[in-house]
């Protein structure tokens, strides 16, 4: 186990590194540059400005410089954002799409699973279909038409909820719907489909005959296997919904990190744009790392095979 | 089996009261109550009750130190937390603000300006003079890297010492006693008072900036000297101002607290002001949707305001076809303008033949276009623009018009009125004009390398002045010029309007080369001039659209 988490972590490094040096290749390609403005600055003051931030060295040179930077812990400053410092930015905005993230995530897997369940047991019968009918909704409806509707609707006409902002628990209930939605849609499909297999399977059949009751049976011997799945789902979604999401945000006015991704390329804000990308790699890594584990403590069989797992 | 789940509305009722308790937890620790925002949405009609204002920016200021600052968000928080020399009343003039007096010299060269004495930093320091020397020549240090420090190159010697060839002590700026300042210029300019109402011409307070670049990037560490001072600035989120009661004019100051929400997305702005959570929408503080804008604006919910900023085409003068006048006056000629306002840009603006807009003043408080009407630089006549693109054809030995593209940046709005400009090329001079849009950054750069056809432009002022939309844009020599038009006629003339030794004749000139570049060579295609569409909420007053199209809330009220 230990080799196995050891040279995951090295992978881990690896892929980091090759991450990085693309991606200032890449950036450095597109362009434009952070610089730039519409009006006409003089060459001096371009001078001035690219001295200030470095630019006028080889890009070799910038390359080093931020690597050495980096290994201090050191992101920069954003050239756009004046003297406001790059970590100090992801900090703040990930603070927002973290909490809201992990309510969308709590909300996903309490209701998909609930959903699911319920269908797996009345399999076929009103139950199972209009979960199911609302589980198609919610994977059919984007989240841009979603949120403006859910504001318009409850913020707007009834006034339960505020049209923007994150300042109190109440302010999480719309955008977490809107972020849940699809998720909590895909989690009652995922597992209603394992469920239903499960249940037909003979350990369950033997515990049924032996008089357990329904609810212990779905608890205690058939939910552990049908989450399988899920577990591997959770580890993709909770990368993908803590990071932010640019509609979202932008619809409910949060100050979340979601925007940065397009706004720090927009701007050519390399140190921004540097500093979200790695931060976005190692939130993958990490949470897919979790879930390889996780999936290692939920299915016994994974553990022989030591470490094989994960291939 | 059946049994266990009878009671789905039980589960449901321990999930909500899970997750209302997760979602407890999680607010708990980082928004802390705010008392003071629930006590100013109290709607009470007492005059008695403190006044808030309420409004959204799309994005936060990206700096508010003044040497820093480059644009309209910054420009409109800036306006309440800092006092310059002068200040722009509500029609666009210059009024002495923190300057007791402004005498130019005889030679209209040097200006001897006197301070008030009784203005106070937040820090509790007085403004002397000498604030204002070192943020001026500490906005020209190459070392701040200022984008806007050319803003102070009318100042002898800024220039110079601002590219790294002379020195602090040669600029023209000197505090002679604690509340004198003179400044030297190159040449005169009438529009320097007007000038010294620009942010790059705010003080600063040393000790708080000097060997601190990060100063103006936090509530904390800002020192101010303005109405207003700033309460909070939760980063993306929002900036709390709250009125300063040791400004010296103080008892002009009539709002308590301003709350300004850093809000993007115009549908939800809409929202908030639907909902009364904000008081205003317009003039770069959020942007009524477009799709409603006809419908308010019917119902006088909504008002239209004209802007400082020219919508217009740039023709690559440099390159054919468009190296030819008849050529670009038959394109120009064959747009119809007011059709393009009523059915695609939708905002009641004004049809642009020249670059100057209305909103932009003359002299002796008449406005430019009041004095220069640009209505008979030419006329929109199919028959004649085909006559023009046919003699242009053969001036340039051409047969047939080669592949041309009009190149604009993305955006929905941009694209909608390329594709109805072609569109009446097509039908009028039976020319097809293919259409590429390039994201921001890299359309600036294609458009300032002269790699187009034709290509999309806008500008706003600056400065109240016509100086902003002449010799900016048309002189051969300015680096904004990315269409290359070139007449040695209009240089001299723009060139001899910055020495001119009256207003009326400075401005006279400037006049007569915009006609030139338009009535006779068509340098460039106006297609309209701005308008900002804002609402209000009732009972606020002196609350309006700048004549750049910013909104100016400082000294408004609420009834």
């Amino acid at each position: 186990m230990v080799r196995y988490i050891l040279s995951k972590f090295m992978f881990m490094l690896l892929s980091l590194f090759l991450l990085i040096t693309a991606t200032f290749v890449l950036m450095n390609a597109i362009p434009g540059s952070p610089l730039q403005s519409e009006k006409a600055t003089s060459e001096q003051v371009q001078k001035n400005l690219e001295a200030y931030y470095g630019l006028d060295k080889p890009l070799i040179v910038q390359y080093g410089t931020y690597l050495k930077n980096l290994v201090q812990g050191d992101l920069g400053i954003s050239m756009k954002k004046k003297f406001q410092s790059v970590d100090k930015m992801i900090a703040q905005s990930f603070g927002y799409s973290l909490r809201l993230g992990l309510s969308a995530i709590v909300t996903s897997v309490v209701a998909g699973s609930v959903l699911g369940i319920l269908a797996a047991m009345h399999h076929r019968k009103t139950l199972d279909n209009s979960a199911m009918i609302l589980a198609v909704l919610g994977l059919a409806i984007p989240s841009i038409v979603l949120a403006p509707l859910l504001q318009y609707l409850f913020a707007v006409k009834l006034r339960i909820f505020e049209v923007a902002g994150l300042n109190g628990p109440m302010d999480y209930v719309l955008p977490t719907i809107a972020l849940a939605s699809g998720p909590i849609a895909f989690i009652a499909r995922l597992l209603r489909s394992t469920m239903i297999e499960v249940l037909n399977a003979d350990y369950i059949k033997t515990a049924k005959s032996k008089g357990l009751s329904g609810y212990v049976i779905v608890m205690r011997h058939a939910l552990r296997n049908s989450m399988l799945p899920v577990v591997t789902y959770l580890g993709y979604l909770t990368a993908g919904i803590i990071t932010g999401s640019v509609v979202i945000e932008e619809i409910f006015g949060i100050p979340g990190i979601g925007k940065y991704f397009v706004q720090s390329v927009t701007d050519r804000d390399y140190p921004l744009i540097m500093g979200i990308t790695i931060f976005y790699a190692i939130i993958l890594m990490v949470t897919r790392f979790l879930a390889d584990i996780a999936y290692v403590f939920v299915d016994p069989r994974m553990r022989v095979s030591g470490g094989k797992v994960g291939k | 089996m059946k049994g266990s789940f009878r009671k789905p509305a039980q589960l449901m009722l321990v999930l909500v009261v899970a997750l209302s308790m997760l979602l407890s937890a999680c607010s708990g620790n980082n928004n802390k109550p705010d008392p003071s925002n629930n006590g100013g949405a109290a709607n009470g009609g007492e005059t008695k009750a403190p006044q808030e204002f309420r409004f959204t920016l799309a994005s936060e200021p990206p700096s508010l130190d003044p040497a820093l600052m480059t644009d309209a968000q910054s420009s409109i928080v800036a306006a309440g937390l800092y006092e310059g020399l002068t200040r722009l009343n509500t029609s666009g003039e210059p009024k002495n603000a923190i300057a007791k007096e402004i005498t130019p010299s005889e030679d209209g060269k040097t200006y001897t300006i006197k301070l008030r004495d009784d203005v106070k930093w937040s820090n509790g320091e007085s403004v002397t003079a000498h604030d204002f020397e070192y943020a001026w020549k500490r906005a020209l240090n190459p070392e701040t890297a200022s984008e806007y420090a050319y803003m102070l190159y009318y100042i002898e010697n800024a220039e110079k010492y601002n590219t790294g060839g002379g020195t602090a002590d040669e600029v023209g700026i000197k505090a002679t006693d604690d509340y004198t300042l003179e400044v030297k210029l190159y040449t005169p300019a009438p529009y320097f008072p007007s000038l010294l109402s620009h942010y790059t011409y705010l003080p600063v307070n040393k000790g708080a900036v000097d060997g601190k670049p990060e100063w103006a990037s936090e509530q904390a560490t800002i020192v101010s000297n303005g109405p207003f001072l700033l309460k909070e600035w939760k980063h993306e989120d929002k900036l709390v101002l709250e009125k300063n009661p040791d400004y010296y004019n103080a008892s002009a100051v009539n709002f308590d607290k301003v709350t300004i929400s850093l809000i993007n997305d115009e549908n939800t702005v809409y929202n908030l002001y639907d909902t009364d959570k904000i008081d205003w929408i317009g003039a770069q503080a959020g942007s009524v949707p477009t799709d409603r804008t006809p419908q308010l604006v019917k119902e006088g919910k909504a008002e239209i305001t004209s802007v400082a900023s020219t919508y217009y085409y740039l023709f690559n003068n440099n390159k054919a076809p468009f190296n030819n006048a008849k050529i670009r006056k038959a394109f120009s000629m064959s747009v119809d303008r007011q059709s393009l306002i009523d059915n695609v840009a939708k905002a009641n603006q004004q049809p642009a033949f020249g670059l100057v807009p209305p909103s932009i003043a003359g002299v002796e408080g008449k406005m430019f276009r009041e004095m220069y009407p640009d209505t008979d630089f030419f006329k929109e006549d199919v028959a004649e623009a085909k006559k023009l693109l046919a003699e242009g054809l053969a001036e340039s030995n051409l047969t047939a018009l080669p592949e041309i593209t009009l190149l604009y940046n993305t955006s929905e709005g941009h694209k909608a009125i390329a594709e109805a400009v072609v569109d009446m090329w097509r039908q009028n001079l039976g020319v097809e004009v293919k259409l590429a849009n390039q994201e921001w950054g890299t359309f600036l750069e294609s458009r300032k390398a002269g790699q187009f056809d034709i290509a999309r432009s806008g500008w706003g002022a600056d400065i109240n002045h016509p100086i902003n939309f002449t010799y900016d844009l048309i002189h051969s020599k300015s680096g904004n010029n990315d269409g290359k038009y070139n007449n040695p006629k209009v240089d001299e003339l723009l060139n001899n309007s910055l020495v001119a030794a009256t207003p009326e004749e400075s401005v006279k000139m400037m006049a007569e080369a915009e006609k030139i570049a338009f009535a006779e060579d068509m340098g460039a295609m106006p297609l309209y001039y701005y308008t900002t569409v804002t609402m209000i909420k009732d009972g606020f007053k002196d609350v309006i659209s700048d004549y750049a199209g910013h909104i100016d809330w400082v000294f408004g009220s609420k009834e």
